[in-house]
């Protein structure tokens, strides 16, 4: 059973507190994608499930054992290092082979173990190579050979892909997932790209401050973010979120932003009310922004990006405040100095409380 | 200096600082055309930035090196003024087959393979505890690495004491007190010196191995500890490997700083008990000092010269192959 669970999980350093009262379950054989910028404590989890670190408090559980105070070595995980740390001085085969001597395997099936995994991966030319003598793209495999020959109840992996060049990083990241389904084996998988963490995990842990902001399938936090770091986070280009007042008019509550005052339908309203928040953040994912006479912001285009397949049109709001729009490319897009109006379904609005971040409504 | 003082020594320096000239376009173009030129130029700075460093090696290697070389083919005289003789090869087979030059190289060699692994092992030793997070470990690493701050003669007096038979720590835990001395016993003076030497070159030893062992990159022993490796595998497999290129440098300085010595044998032992300690560059001093012999002291010399460049020259061969790891 290759379940990685950890329940209110703290690890401070010093006065630092790295990683603040988690708790997390990995299921049996999902992929766990744990998401976040530099420094907002998503390795240190990994290295609290690996043993490299043991936490100031709470309790971590791999398989159906406590494992707290174990040894790494005694945990049956493998780790994949961002640095791949290969043993300079031994060969691909030495290397895959490193963690089976250290089981005692016997000699025979220690040797036929790493011909399969080298087969798996597609390392068989390169087993008598040393790491110099690899390319980037070999030394990740043979990383990943190295973790995958020890058959462990689960994969801990350190940001394995981004030392690799953007062509090789999608490539190796779909045979990653392949991989994964194929063996059918725990991962969890910290990362910073959020492309990565979109396609790669069943779920996604966004972390932010060592905090946990939010644990879900990738969809799910896309369309649902449950605040507003997560709504910054994900998406590229990023969610526009426009701050205002909330204010009344004939009993009917809208969101007054410098480009115009935004409506809301009932039961956003109602939301909103309940809600008691005093300034209302109103996000609108890019895609979900339409060039509309009757929209309720006024806005200028300030430059047109085209990608090729659609266009990001950046508006600016008369305060200054960036607003981008996302069209189709066989959509007709204005031209860069044009006054436009910009709106929305209101169905598609994020709505958050702006003090705590907190989202607002479902 | 205040700080509201006015940085008017920044604004001298600023203005003195104009931009470099440039040549002019005559000149810039002559020098353009003609590669040759300019790389001559380059080899007359290149001689003129190492002419201050060649003529201290001049004076203080070189001569004295080519000094030797032309000393060791004559016979030369006990008093300062008298003409010294032409003697060929003749003096030169007669030093190195001499019984005290074999002696003094035996008992050299001896030296260098009691001091050097010794070394080694017990810095290296002490290199990993000191490496490890332990409260208070700072203390002791300033402890470990203190005998760098010791000279030989302080060491030397230090361990006289120590081994003195009538008042000497050391003689009364091995319940020697009032028996012949360690330094005076001649199985044992070798052994007595070659231990002060590694507890003198120790604290070096020990700041050397350090050095190595921060270079040795986490995630290794990491990835290590998380491979299942004990604490055994770790060192034999992931840190003594890293560690080879600073190995071989320790092994290479600690064999000519024992070739060398010199210090802690004129103070313990003076080559004795019956030369049981002469190593060769006491012999040497010994032959130019006590026994007024330049040219059989210059023979050994350049013995000595040769017998440190081969055996270097073997060790970088041996080694070097296997010390760098690109990672």
């Amino acid at each position: 059973m290759g379940r990685v669970a950890l329940t209110r999980v703290t690890k401070r350093f010093g006065e630092v507190t790295a990683v603040s009262d988690i708790t997390l379950e990995v299921e049996d054989q999902e992929f766990l994608v744990l998401l976040g910028p530099s420094g907002c404590g998503k390795s240190t989890v990994l290295r609290l499930i690996a043993g490299l670190e043991s936490p100031t408090d709470g309790s971590i559980e791999i398989g159906d054992r406590v494992v707290n105070g174990v040894e790494p070595k005694e945990r049956d995980v493998a780790m994949v290092f961002q640095s791949y740390a290969l043993y300079p001085q031994m060969t691909a085969r030495r290397n895959i082979e490193f963690p089976l001597k250290n089981q005692r395997t016997p000699k025979l099936e220690r040797a036929r173990r790493v011909e399969e995994v080298a087969e798996t991966l597609e390392l068989t030319e390169v087993l008598d190579r040393r790491p110099a003598q690899m390319s980037g793209g070999q030394r990740q495999r043979v990383a990943l050979a190295r973790a995958i020959v020890r058959r462990p109840e689960a994969f801990l992996m350190d940001e394995p892909l981004s030392n690799l060049d953007a062509k090789l990083r999608t490539q190796t990241r779909t045979e990653l997932i392949e991989l994964q389904r194929r063996l059918a084996t725990t991962v969890v998988y910290v990362t910073h790209d959020q492309v990565e963490g979109m396609t790669m995990g069943h779920r996604v842990a966004v972390m932010e401050n060592g905090v946990i902001q939010q644990v879900g399938a990738p969809t799910e936090i896309y369309d649902h973010p449950a605040n507003l770091f997560v709504a910054g986070f994900i998406g590229n280009p990023p969610m526009n979120v426009l701050t205002g007042l909330p204010t009344s008019e004939d009993g009917r509550l809208a969101i007054e932003t410098p480009g115009g005052g935004i409506p809301l339908t009932a039961p956003q309203q109602d939301a909103v009310r309940r809600s008691g928040a005093t300034q209302v953040a109103v996000g609108v994912r890019p895609e979900h922004i339409r060039l509309d006479e009757d929209g309720p912001l006024r806005a200028s285009v300030a430059v047109i990006e085209a990608l090729g397949y659609e266009n990001h049109v950046v508006c600016r709001l008369e305060d200054g405040q960036q607003v981008i729009v996302r069209l189709r490319a066989e959509v007709a897009a204005p031209r860069e100095g044009d006054k436009v109006h910009l709106g929305a379904e209101p169905r598609r609005l994020h709505l958050f409380d702006a003090t705590t971040g907190a989202r607002i409504g479902t | 200096m205040s700080v509201t003082a006015p940085p008017e020594h920044l604004d001298a320096h600023g203005r003195a600082e104009s931009p470099p000239e440039r040549p002019p376009a005559r000149a810039r173009s002559r020098a353009a055309r003609s590669p040759r030129r300019r790389r001559t130029l380059e080899v007359l700075l290149a001689y003129g930035l190492l002419l201050p460093s060649l003529l201290v090696f001049a004076v203080f290697v070189f001569y004295p090196l080519v000094r030797q070389i032309y000393l060791s083919f004559f016979l030369t005289p006990p008093f300062p003024g008298e003409p010294k003789h032409y003697a060929g090869l003749s003096q030169i087979q007669q030093v190195l087959t001499s019984h005290d030059f074999l002696n003094s190289l035996w008992v050299t060699v001896l030296f260098v393979l009691y001091t050097v692994p010794a070394g080694l092992v017990l810095g290296l030793l002490l290199a990993v505890l000191a490496h490890q997070q332990l409260r208070g470990i700072r203390f002791f690493r300033t402890v470990f690495s203190s005998t760098v701050a010791t000279s030989v003669a302080v060491a030397s007096v230090i361990f006289f004491t120590l081994l003195n038979p009538q008042i000497g720590l050391f003689s009364y835990w091995f319940g020697r007190t009032g028996q012949l001395s360690v330094l005076d016993d001649p199985r044992l003076a070798l052994l007595a010196v070659s231990v002060v030497t590694v507890w003198q070159n120790l604290g070096l030893a020990f700041i050397v191995m350090s050095a190595g062992l921060q270079a040795v990159p986490d995630d290794l022993l990491e990835a290590s500890r998380v491979d299942g490796a004990g604490p055994w595998t770790r060192l034999r497999h992931v840190i003594l490997p890293m560690l080879s290129p600073t190995l071989f440098f320790a092994i290479v300085v600690g064999s000519i700083l024992s070739l060398e010595a010199f210090g802690q044998i004129d103070i313990l032992t003076s080559g004795g008990p019956l030369q049981h300690t002469n190593v060769l560059v006491y012999a040497i001093y010994d032959q130019v000092f006590n026994q007024n012999n330049q040219g059989r002291a210059a023979v050994m010399t350049v013995a000595l010269f040769l017998i440190t460049l081969v055996f270097t020259l073997i060790q970088i061969r041996l080694l070097e192959r296997r010390v760098t790891y690109e990672r």
